[in-house]
C-alpha cells in the first residue's frame, strides 16, 4: 500500500484465455507523483491556505446576510418585494453553502496529501471451502426443520403465507374506488331543457348573443346545484364550447341535423384522446386544437378528426332555443364523453 | 478549551471513542473504511450529484410538509396575491401561495425544491450514461445497475406526484392525462381510473393520496435503495479508468478520509449552492400564473416536467388511427402504444442491457478497469441512438413551443418527428460506431507512429522526413490496454461424416449476435506490430545503430520504442 | 494580445469563458428584453371619413374592394367596425405583407392620426365595435382575480398562462399578449382578428374585459421568484435545469476531479 510503488509490474499483465504473452503490452506502473506547487514553495501552500480561509469566511458572511434578510426583508405584499427577499435570502444561502463547498474542494486539493494510494481488490466470490460451508449449514438447517419429509406442514406454511396478505388487501381495494360505479362515465347532468352558461360567471345564454365567428365556453346551470365534493367531478364531463358558424359552412349528418340552432353547434370540450380540455377554437379555419397533444378537430364538419392522436369525434349536444330565447340542451350526450375506455359503447 | 489544553481534548476523544468502541466495536469499521481508497474523476461525481440533490429535497421538503396542507377542500383565498384574491381554490392550492408568498424564505424553499428535483433527474440520467459509456454495469455490477434503475424509476414516480401536490391547473391536466391512459387499459382501465381517484376523476382524494405517495412511500423506498446502491460501491470498490498502474485487481486514488470527505463532502455544499442559487434568481413552477384546478381550463405550453415529456411526445406524435372498435370494446392502441408499450421498451432495455452484453460475450471475468467508449464501439452506438430516440421524444413533447420559438408549423413538426423518430436513432448508431473505429484507427496511428512534433529533416540524399515523437510507455499503455472481443466462431453445421449436427441452429443465431457486437473491430497495437513499425522507419534513422531493433519481435514482452527518437515516416 | 493567446490555453479557461458566456447572455437579455410601450389614443371626427376614404382607396381597396366589400382573398370590412381598424392598422397588421391566415404584428405603417382616418371610414360602412374608450381599458379599475378566471378559461389555451403566446395549427400562432397595448387587447377581444374567435359583450362584458386587461397587466410586474425563463412552462425550465444546473455542476465536478497544480 505504499505510493511510490508501481504494482502494475509483472504479475499484474491482464492475461486472456490462451493468448501469448507477445500479444499484449505490459502495465508500466504508476507515473512518477508530480509535486504541486504547494509542495515546492511553503509560500504557495501558505496562499492556498489563505484562500481557504477566505472561503469559510465568506460562507459565515452568507450566513450572517441570509439571516438579516430574513429578519429585514419580508416578502411584502408586491411582486417585487417578494422578489427580493427570496433573492437576497436565497443568495445569502448561496454564498453560505458555496463558500464551504469551495473551502473544503480547495483544502483537499492544495493541502492534504496528494499521493495516490492503492489498495488490492479481491474477487467477489466466495472461496471454495465457505461455499461448501454455507451448503452444509443449510443442509443442517432444513434437516434441523425436518422440511423436506414433512410435506404437509411445508404446504399449510406456504399457504398461509400466500393468503394472509388478502386480510389486508381485500379491505384497502374494496374502497378505494370509492362506489366503484364506472357506468357514471358515460352520463353528465345535462338534461332536456338545461340551460347553456358561461364559464364560469353562469349566465345563460342567448341564441342571438351568439355571434358568428365566437365562442362560448359552456357549463350546465345545473351545475350549481351539485354538491360542492361532486361539482368538480361533474364539471369535468359537462364543459362544452358552443361556437357559431355561418351555417353555410357547417356540414350536418342527416341524424345530427336537428342538434344545431341556426349554424350553432355545441361540443364536448373534453378531447376523446385523454381528456384535455380542447379549446383552441381557429374562427377561420373551424378547427379545433388541443393544446396538450395537438389533436385537431373540424367543427364544420362534425368534430371529426383532421390531425393527431384522437380517432374520435368530439361528441355533440343536441341544442335548441327555449321560449325566452335561451339555449338549452335537448338532452344528455348520447354517447360518453372524454378518453376511450374498453366498455364504453356496451 | 480545547485549543489552550490540547491534551485535554484528546483525552476527552479518546474516551468518547473508548465508550463507542466498547459498545460498538466501531473501531473495526474505521479502521476498515476510514482510509479506504477512491479513483479520483469528475464523471464519479455524477452519482453525488444525485445523491446530494436528494438530500436537499428532503431537506427542503421537511420545510414545505410544515406548511402545505394536502386537501381538496374548498376555501376562499385571501392574502397579498392579488389575482388570487377571493378565488374560490383547494386548500392544497392555498397553502401553497400562503407558502409561497406568506411564509419568509417559503418561496426560496418551493423553488429549491423543484430544482432539486429535475436536477435530481437530470444527474441520475448523466450518471446511468456514464456508466453506461464506460461499461460499468459488467460483471459483478450487473445488479448494482438494477438498483440504479429502480431508483430511476422511483425518482420518476417522486417527480410526478410532488408536481401534481400544489392542485394547480397544469399538473392538474397532468393528472387528467394520465386519467385518461389509465382508463384505456383494455377491460380494467375504468376501474384502475377509480382506484387512483378513489372514484370519478378529478374526486377529492388525489392529493392526500398522492402526499403520502410522495413524502412517505417513494422517498422511504429511494432512500432504502440509495443506502443499497451505495453498500454495492463499497463492497465492490469503485471502477478506475484505465491508465498505468490501474488494474483489473488494485484501485488506485485518495484516501475516504481526509481527501474524500473534503472533495465529497464539499461537493454537496456546492451541489446546495447551485440549487440555492437558482432558487434565489430563477422562478420554477410559477402556479400563482397558473391558478387553481378547474376541469375547464388550460394553457398553451401544457407540458409535464422534463423527464416526463418524452412520454409526452409519443401520445403526440402517434397517428389516432389506431384505435379500434372490436367485439363492442374498444382498443385505444393510440393510447396503450406510446403511453404503455413505448417506455416499456425504453425502460426494460435499459434494465437488461447489462445481461444481454454478457449473453453475447459470454465474459464471465469480473470488470473493473472501466471502457473508453470508443473501445466497446456497439455499445457506445447503441447507447447514442437510445439517447436520440429518447430526445427526439422529449423534442417532439415540446413541439408547440418549437413552434413559436423557430417559427415553424405544428403539424411539419410532428410528421418531422414521426419519421425521425425511426430514422434517428438509425443514423445515429451507424454515425457513431463510425466515429469509434475511427478513434480507434487514430489510437494505433498514434501507437505506432508517435506523435508529430512538426520538425521537418532533409536527408543528405534529399529526401524529407517528419520527426515523430514516440509515446512514453504511460500513454502508450492507455491506447493499447483495451480487450478487442472477435465474433462468435461455431463449429459447422456438419460433422465430418455428414450428420447434422443438434444445437447448430442455436449457435447460428448467436453467432449472428454476436457478429451485430463484434464484426466491426480494430485490435490494439501488439507489442510485434509496434517493433514492426519502428524496423520500417529504420532506414530513415538520424541516431545510429540503437533503433534497428529489427528483431524485437522475438523480444518478448519488451519496450522497444522507448529508445528511438525517429520511429516512422509521415505517411 | 501574445498574453491572451497564452491565456487561452490555461485550464480555467473554460470555466471563465463559460461565466462569459453566461455573463454575455444575462447583459444581452436585459437589453433586448421587452419594455412596454404606450400608444396615444385619438378620437374620430366627422371630415376624417373623407381622408380616410382616400387612405383606403390607395392602400387598401386592392384586397378589400374599393367599397370594403371584400374579395376572394380578404373579408369584407362592412360592420367590422373602428375598433377592427384601430388593432389591424395599429399594431402593423395590416396592410399585410403577404396574404395568409397569420397576420404578423410589425411597425405601424400609419400614423396615429391617418389611422383615426382610416378607422372613421371603415365605421362609417356598418356599425360595429367602436374604439374604447380609456376607462374601458385601465387595469386599475378591474379585478385581476376576476380576470384571471376569465381569462383561463377563455384565453390562456392559445396565449399561455400569463399571455406570452402560444402554437395553433399549421404555422400559425397566437402572440404574445405581454408587449400589447391594453386598448388592442380590449379591441382583439371584441373583433376577433385573423384565427381568433370574437368575444362580444353578451360573451364578455365591457366590465370584464377591463379585468382581463387588469390580470394582463399585472403579468407585466417580475416574477416573485425570479427571471421568469419566458414563462414558458416546464420545458424551458427542464432546458435551464440542464444548462444552468448541469452545466455548472459538471464545471465544479472537472474542477474536483483535477489534479491541483
Amino acid at each position: 500500500m505504499s505510493t511510490q510503488q508501481n504494482p502494475g509490474h509483472g504479475d499484474e499483465v491482464v492475461a486472456h484465455e490462451g493468448s501469448a504473452p507477445v500479444t499484449h503490452f505490459q502495465n508500466p506502473g504508476l507515473p512518477p507523483h508530480k509535486p504541486r506547487q504547494g509542495d515546492l514553495h511553503p509560500s504557495a501552500a501558505k496562499r492556498a491556505e489563505r484562500q481557504v480561509v477566505i472561503l469559510f469566511t465568506i460562507s459565515i458572511i452568507g450566513t450572517i446576510g441570509a439571516v438579516v434578510a430574513w429578519a429585514l426583508v419580508p416578502p411584502g405584499d408586491t411582486p417585487s418585494s417578494m422578489r427580493l427577499s427570496n433573492f437576497l435570502i436565497g443568495f445569502g444561502l448561496f454564498l453560505s453553502l458555496m463558500g464551504i463547498g469551495t473551502a473544503a474542494v480547495h483544502w483537499a486539493k492544495a493541502l492534504m496529501n496528494d499521493h495516490e494510494k492503492v489498495e488490492m481488490r479481491h474477487p467477489q466470490r466466495s472461496s471454495d471451502e465457505n461455499r461448501a460451508a454455507a451448503v452444509e449449514v443449510l443442509k443442517e438447517g432444513a434437516a434441523d426443520s425436518g422440511i423436506g419429509r414433512r410435506g404437509v406442514l411445508k404446504g399449510a406454511a406456504v399457504t398461509s403465507l400466500a393468503l394472509f396478505p388478502l386480510a389486508i388487501a381485500v379491505p384497502l381495494i374494496g374502497d378505494i374506488g370509492g362506489n366503484w360505479d364506472v357506468s357514471q362515465l358515460k352520463h353528465t347532468i345535462w338534461r332536456k331543457g338545461v340551460k347553456l352558461t358561461t364559464d364560469p360567471a353562469g349566465r345563460p345564454i342567448k341564441a342571438a348573443d351568439v355571434t358568428i365567428g365566437s365562442v362560448f365556453h359552456v357549463i350546465p346551470e345545473n351545475l350549481e346545484e351539485v354538491p360542492a365534493e361532486d361539482r368538480l367531478n361533474q364539471k369535468a364531463k359537462a364543459v362544452v364550447l358552443l361556437v357559431r358558424l355561418d351555417p353555410k359552412d357547417l356540414k350536418e349528418s342527416e341524424e345530427r341535423k336537428g342538434w344545431s340552432y341556426d349554424g350553432i353547434v355545441a361540443y364536448s370540450k373534453i378531447c376523446t384522446h385523454v381528456g384535455c380540455p380542447v379549446a383552441l377554437y381557429e374562427q377561420q379555419t373551424h378547427h379545433l386544437l388541443c393544446p396538450c397533444h395537438q389533436s385537431t378537430f373540424d367543427v364544420a364538419d362534425g368534430a371529426k378528426v383532421v390531425f393527431g392522436p384522437a380517432k374520435r369525434a368530439l361528441p355533440q349536444l343536441p341544442i335548441e332555443v327555449d321560449d325566452e330565447g335561451y339555449l338549452v340542451a335537448q338532452s344528455d350526450f348520447l354517447e360518453p364523453v372524454g378518453p376511450s375506455f374498453w366498455e364504453r359503447l356496451k | 478549551m480545547s485549543t489552550t489544553s490540547p491534551t485535554r481534548g484528546a483525552r476527552a476523544a479518546s474516551g468518547t471513542a473508548d465508550y463507542l468502541d466498547q459498545r460498538t466495536g466501531v473501531g473495526t469499521a474505521v479502521k476498515e473504511f476510514a482510509r479506504k481508497i477512491f479513483p479520483d474523476h469528475w464523471s464519479f461525481l455524477l452519482g453525488e450529484i444525485a445523491l446530494y440533490s436528494f438530500v436537499v429535497l428532503l431537506i427542503s421538503g421537511v420545510f414545505l410538509t410544515m406548511f402545505f396542507v394536502p386537501s381538496m377542500g374548498e376555501t376562499h383565498y385571501h392574502g397579498p396575491w392579488a389575482a388570487m384574491d377571493g378565488v374560490e381554490m383547494s386548500q392544497a392550492f392555498a397553502s401553497t401561495l400562503r407558502l409561497s408568498f406568506e411564509v419568509r424564505g417559503g418561496l426560496l424553499m418551493r423553488q429549491i425544491h423543484h430544482w432539486a428535483a429535475l436536477l435530481f433527474m437530470a444527474s441520475i440520467v448523466t450518471h446511468m450514461m456514464r456508466v453506461f459509456f464506460t461499461g460499468a454495469f459488467r460483471k459483478p455490477r450487473e445488479v448494482n445497475w438494477v438498483v440504479g434503475f429502480v431508483l430511476m424509476i422511483l425518482g420518476l414516480a417522486a417527480g410526478f406526484s410532488g408536481y401534481s401536490l400544489p392542485d394547480d391547473v397544469l399538473s392538474g391536466n397532468g393528472l387528467r392525462i394520465t386519467d385518461g391512459v389509465v382508463k384505456a387499459i383494455p377491460i380494467i382501465g375504468s376501474y384502475m381510473s377509480f382506484f387512483l381517484f378513489g372514484g370519478e376523476f378529478p374526486g377529492t382524494d388525489i392529493i392526500p393520496r398522492l402526499f403520502t405517495v410522495h413524502i412517505l412511500l417513494v422517498p422511504g423506498l429511494i432512500l432504502a435503495l440509495i443506502g443499497l446502491h451505495l453498500f454495492f460501491v463499497v463492497l465492490h470498490k469503485h471502477t478506475q479508468y484505465p491508465g498505468p498502474g490501474r488494474t483489473d485487481k488494485n484501485v488506485v486514488g485518495y484516501p475516504l478520509f481526509p481527501v474524500y470527505t473534503a472533495k465529497a463532502g464539499g461537493f454537496f455544499f456546492i451541489v446546495f449552492g447551485v440549487i440555492a442559487l437558482m432558487a434565489a434568481t430563477m422562478t420554477i413552477n410559477p402556479v400563482w400564473n397558473y391558478g387553481p384546478y378547474d376541469p375547464s381550463p388550460v394553457s398553451a405550453g401544457a407540458q409535464p416536467d422534463w423527464y416526463m415529456l418524452f412520454l409526452e411526445g409519443a401520445l403526440r406524435l402517434m397517428p389516432g388511427q389506431t384505435e379500434y372498435v372490436i367485439g363492442g370494446y374498444t382498443l385505444s392502441l393510440n393510447v396503450l402504444i406510446p403511453a404503455m408499450v413505448v417506455p416499456g421498451i425504453l425502460f426494460v432495455a435499459i434494465a437488461a442491457y447489462p445481461f444481454i452484453e454478457a449473453a453475447v460475450t459470454k465474459d464471465k471475468r469480473e470488470h473493473h478497469v472501466l471502457d473508453r467508449p470508443r473501445n466497446a464501439p456497439f455499445r457506445t452506438a447503441f447507447g447514442v441512438a437510445f439517447l436520440t430516440a429518447f430526445v427526439v421524444l422529449v423534442l417532439a413533447g415540446s413541439n408547440d413551443l418549437i413552434a413559436t420559438q423557430f417559427k415553424m408549423s405544428l403539424n411539419d413538426i410532428t410528421w418531422a418527428f414521426r419519421v425521425l423518430l425511426f430514422v434517428g436513432p438509425a443514423f445515429a448508431f451507424w454515425v457513431t460506431k463510425r466515429i469509434c473505429l475511427s478513434l480507434q484507427r487514430k489510437d494505433r496511428e498514434l501507437v505506432l507512429h508517435g506523435h508529430e512534433t512538426g520538425r521537418i529533416v532533409r536527408f543528405a540524399h534529399g529526401e524529407y522526413i517528419e520527426v515523430h515523437r514516440p509515446l512514453d510507455e504511460y500513454e502508450q499503455w492507455l491506447l493499447v490496454s483495451y480487450d478487442s472481443p472477435r465474433p462468435l466462431e461455431i463449429e459447422p453445421a456438419e460433422d465430418s461424416r455428414g450428420v447434422r449436427r443438434k444445437g447448430y441452429r442455436l449457435d447460428r443465431f448467436k453467432q449472428r449476435v454476436s457478429r451485430i457486437f463484434f464484426e466491426d473491430r480494430v485490435e490494439p497495437v501488439t507489442p510485434a506490430e509496434l517493433a514492426a513499425a519502428h524496423s520500417h522507419g529504420e532506414h530513415d534513422a538520424l541516431t545510429g545503430p540503437e533503433s534497428a531493433n529489427a528483431q524485437v519481435t522475438s523480444e518478448v514482452g519488451s519496450r522497444p520504442a522507448a529508445e528511438t527518437e525517429i520511429d516512422g515516416r509521415n505517411h | 494580445m501574445k498574453a491572451l493567446a497564452a491565456r487561452r490555453h490555461h485550464r480555467h479557461a473554460p470555466v471563465v469563458l463559460l461565466l462569459l458566456a453566461l455573463l454575455a447572455t444575462g447583459a444581452l437579455y436585459a437589453v433586448l428584453a421587452p419594455t412596454s410601450a404606450d400608444a396615444a389614443d385619438s378620437a374620430a371626427s366627422a371630415n376624417d371619413i373623407e381622408a380616410g376614404d382616400k387612405l383606403f382607396q390607395a392602400n387598401c381597396a386592392t384586397c378589400h374592394g374599393p367599397t370594403g366589400e371584400g374579395s376572394g382573398s380578404a373579408p369584407s370590412l362592412i360592420g367590422v367596425g373602428a375598433a377592427s381598424v384601430d388593432f389591424q392598422v395599429g399594431t402593423g397588421r395590416m396592410p399585410m405583407a403577404i396574404s395568409g391566415p397569420q397576420a404578423e404584428a410589425k411597425p405601424a405603417q400609419f400614423n396615429a392620426e391617418q389611422t383615426a382616418q382610416l378607422a372613421a371610414y371603415v365605421a362609417s360602412l356598418g356599425a360595429g365595435p367602436g374604439i374604447p374608450v380609456a376607462e374601458q381599458v385601465d387595469p386599475s379599475k378591474g379585478d385581476a382575480a376576476n380576470g384571471m378566471a376569465l381569462f383561463r378559461t377563455n384565453c390562456a389555451m392559445c396565449h399561455n398562462a400569463v399571455g406570452a403566446g402560444g402554437a395553433l395549427s399549421e404555422g400559425k400562432y397566437a402572440p404574445s399578449l405581454l408587449e400589447t397595448t391594453n386598448t388592442h387587447i380590449y379591441e382583439a377581444m371584441a373583433t376577433g382578428p385573423q384565427s381568433m374567435p370574437v368575444f362580444s359583450d353578451a360573451n364578455l362584458t365591457s366590465e370584464e374585459k377591463r379585468d382581463i386587461i387588469a390580470y394582463i397587466d399585472a403579468q407585466r410586474e417580475p416574477s416573485p421568484g425570479g427571471i421568469n425563463l419566458g414563462s414558458l412552462g416546464p420545458v424551458s425550465e427542464g432546458l435551464w435545469v440542464w444548462v444552468v444546473g448541469m452545466g455548472l455542476l459538471i464545471g465544479a465536478a472537472v474542477w474536483i476531479g483535477a489534479k491541483s497544480s
